[in-house]
């Protein structure tokens, strides 16, 4: 039966799920059990933001708590996946993935290739995105599409428990590697979300919103404040069809065409910074693909090419609101009515 | 204090995942005379449009939430009344209302109360309402459907009973183990959740497969089942549609779904986004797959049908209604030929598959018959 949980409570009941049902599933990361070497006892913090806790005394000896040594412990995460194990890597920050993408783009997602079809690499790393927590230019990143731009990689940005859950299922079982992006402000957003274990399958867009006039395709934590300038939208007789399209790789191109070739006109959110993002992906694909469907030119609402500041004042402007979100539909709309 | 003659309509709650409702078009018009059952209002829930009726009978003295407008759920939508009460009665509680509904207030919810109780070793599901002195309608759901298929007909029956609608194994929130998925053990599943739910005999009203299911718990058990209503039961007549079957039982996206659920109706408009997004989340569940496709093996033997139930109708000895979509795509109207004589079956124009859910009048009706006709 659904009921209504937390995108924090959706992700831990999906790896405990797993946990329960394939004995190869193991999460590894700092602070899960309250530092490395202590006993573990408090079970005081399941990861900097309280994602596994309960799990460590749940599965004994299945909760590994590692070392502030990021390269090492994502490398023996993905060596682990390599021999059968389905380990969940936490790796705090996104921001910190500098140190160990050796492992992540040179090995992990090229094993499957390299051995010819003969090597897969389940593993999963869980990382936190996003600004808006005051947490300043090193720990508020929106680093996804460096990441898909990797081939091999799987890039996964749930925007709600219900996707939280069974993306994160899908990633435990997926037998090549996902980065699972959980956006750091939306732990505590809750959703209806089934009890029962339940996939959502990479590459499926969902169409949060149904609407001819203009297509939002909106990323992660972008889709909630997709779906606020659609409803202000709506009440100026613009109805918005907002698209979250949940993973960036694989990604659902079919979706967003099908939608362009409704509406004719796109904007795409992206939290990340403008050069190589998503919105430039997206975009690339609409006037690609999609150059007979547009009836305006592609808007993206992106961050600013610049690090995220630490000025709250600043930091606010910085991340797309709704307003910006509806400003462009706007604009996508008055160049062609 | 109000006029007692003074009757609020309210938006109804159709299903457990409905909390607002759009009134789309008022089919009865301000001071028009309506009788109780009535057509009133086409209201859309997101998931399907359907009719409200009229609960009692008086005169359509205001609408307070017009065509186009959304309301939550036990929000007062118009107002009915004789012709006598005074306009200015009326309007005291229309601005009552009018007010509540523009403070965010609104009824508490009426709905259908959604549970589970263990039944030999499984969980299974269900959502009651209402509440009386008669015993009790027990609504089963076809194969793939659930307990929330019963939206258009579970809420206008509990006006004086109790109407529980049923989630079967593997289906709704219910537990997905299914066993060897015979229709013995679902209908044992069945009785056992009458003994559950401390219900000595109930009224049982099956739909496709829920309807052999509830034929043969009659069979099984026929103290405890008072009367049947049977809407495009399986397992009557020789017609089925395997390809659907199959089809809707394999399908995993929603492009390859939704041509699978505009058989299911007559108007395939009724199939929207919503309606093939909820089947997609229940798809999806663990073992969901895998009852399906037992069940499967307990509809269809190659592509026919493989179950007979007509015997055992001729047989239960309590009063047996049913109901037929004229455009049943995947039972065949045709089939209703193979009933027993005895049973009154309506054949309903501009309904297909989901009787129930396209022609909810004609359900209720054949409900309401077969209960007076169990005495």
């Amino acid at each position: 039966m659904a009921r209504t949980i937390s995108y924090r409570e959706a992700i831990n009941e999906a790896i405990a799920q797993e946990m329960a049902r394939d004995p190869a599933v193991i999460v590894m990361g700092e602070d899960n059990a309250g530092g490395a070497g202590g006993p573990g006892a408090e079970d005081a913090w399941g990861g900097v933001m309280g994602v596994t806790s309960g799990l460590y005394h749940r599965f004994p000896g299945r909760v590994l708590d590692t070392p502030i040594s990021e390269s090492a412990f994502i490398g023996a995460a993905i060596g682990a996946a390599t021999r059968g194990m389905r380990p969940v890597a936490e790796l705090m920050f996104v921001d910190f993935m500098g140190v160990c993408f050796d492992q992540i783009y040179n090995q992990a997602a090229k094993f499957r290739y390299m051995f010819g079809g003969n090597a897969v690499t389940p593993v999963v790393i869980r990382t936190m995105y996003g600004a808006g927590l005051r947490a300043a230019a090193q720990h508020s990143q929106a680093l996804y599409p460096l990441f898909t731009h990797i081939p091999g990689l799987k890039v996964v940005l749930p925007s709600s428990p219900y996707e939280a859950k069974g993306l994160m299922t899908q990633a435990i079982r997926d037998d090549d590697p996902v980065v699972f992006f959980e956006h750091k402000a939306m732990y505590d957003t809750t959703g209806e979300v089934p009890e029962e274990p339940y996939t959502i399958p990479f590459g499926e867009a969902e169409t949060a919103r149904e609407g001819s006039d203009v297509t939002v395709v909106a990323f992660g934590g972008m889709v909630a404040r997709a779906l606020e300038a659609a409803d202000a939208l709506a009440s100026s007789g613009i109805e918005a069809e907002v698209i979250d399209p949940r993973t960036t790789s694989p990604l659902d191109t079919e979706t967003i065409l099908e939608s362009l070739a409704e509406t004719g006109r796109l904007v795409v959110v992206d939290e990340s910074t403008p050069r190589c993002s998503m919105a430039a992906d997206v975009a690339a694909l609409a006037a690609g693909e999609g150059f007979a469907l547009l009836r305006a030119p592609v808007q993206q609402v992106t961050a600013p090419h610049t690090p995220v500041p630490f000025s709250a004042g600043l930091e606010d402007l910085y991340v797309p609101d709704a307003q910006r979100i509806a400003n462009a539909a706007k604009a996508a709309v008055d160049w062609s009515r | 204090m109000a006029d007692e003659r003074i009757q609020r309509v309210t938006m109804p709650k159709w299903g457990l995942s409905m909390t607002s409702g759009t009134v789309t078009d008022w089919v009865a018009a301000e001071g028009e005379e309506v009788a109780k059952g009535a057509d009133l209002a086409e209201i859309d829930t997101d998931k399907i449009v359907g009719t409200l009726e009229a609960a009692g009978d008086g005169v359509l003295r205001r609408v307070v939430v017009a065509a186009g407008s959304a309301a939550p759920v036990g929000a007062t939508i118009a107002v009915i009344a004789p012709p006598e009460v005074p306009d200015a009665e009326v309007d005291a509680v229309v601005d009552a209302e009018r007010a509540r509904l523009a403070a965010g207030a609104a009824e508490a919810e009426q709905g259908p109360a959604a549970a589970d109780v263990a039944v030999g070793g499984r969980s299974v599901a269900y959502a009651s309402l209402g509440a009386g002195d008669g015993d009790p309608v027990l609504l089963v759901h076809g194969f793939g459907g659930d307990k929330n298929s019963w939206l258009f007909v579970q809420e206008p029956l509990a006006a004086d009973r109790r109407v529980i609608a049923v989630d079967l194994p593997g289906h709704g929130a219910s537990g997905k183990d299914v066993g060897g998925g015979s229709l013995d053990e679902l209908a044992a599943v069945l009785t056992g959740f009458l003994d559950a739910m401390g219900i000595e005999r109930a009224h049982v009203v099956g739909h496709s497969l829920g309807g052999a299911v509830a034929v043969a718990a009659a069979a099984r058990a026929p103290e405890r089942v008072r009367s049947l209503t049977l809407v495009a039961p399986a397992g009557v007549g020789t017609q089925i549609n395997a390809d659907f079957l199959r089809g809707f039982a394999a399908a995993d996206t929603r492009k390859g779904l939704k041509p699978h659920l505009a058989s299911l109706f007559a108007d395939s408009a009724q199939v929207n986004r919503r309606l093939v997004d909820d089947l997609l989340r229940y798809k999806r569940i663990d073992g969901v797959r895998q009852a399906l496709d037992t069940l499967l093996g307990t509809l269809l033997d190659g592509d026919g049908p493989a179950l007979d139930i007509a015997p055992l109708i001729a047989g239960v000895g309590v009063p047996v209604a049913a109901v037929w979509g004229a455009q049943d795509a995947v039972l065949p109207v045709g089939n209703a030929d193979a009933l027993p004589p005895s049973v009154r079956t309506r054949r309903v124009a501009g309904a297909g598959h989901m009787a129930h859910m396209e022609a909810p009048a004609e359900v209720r009706a054949a409900v309401e018959e077969a209960i007076a006709a169990a005495g």
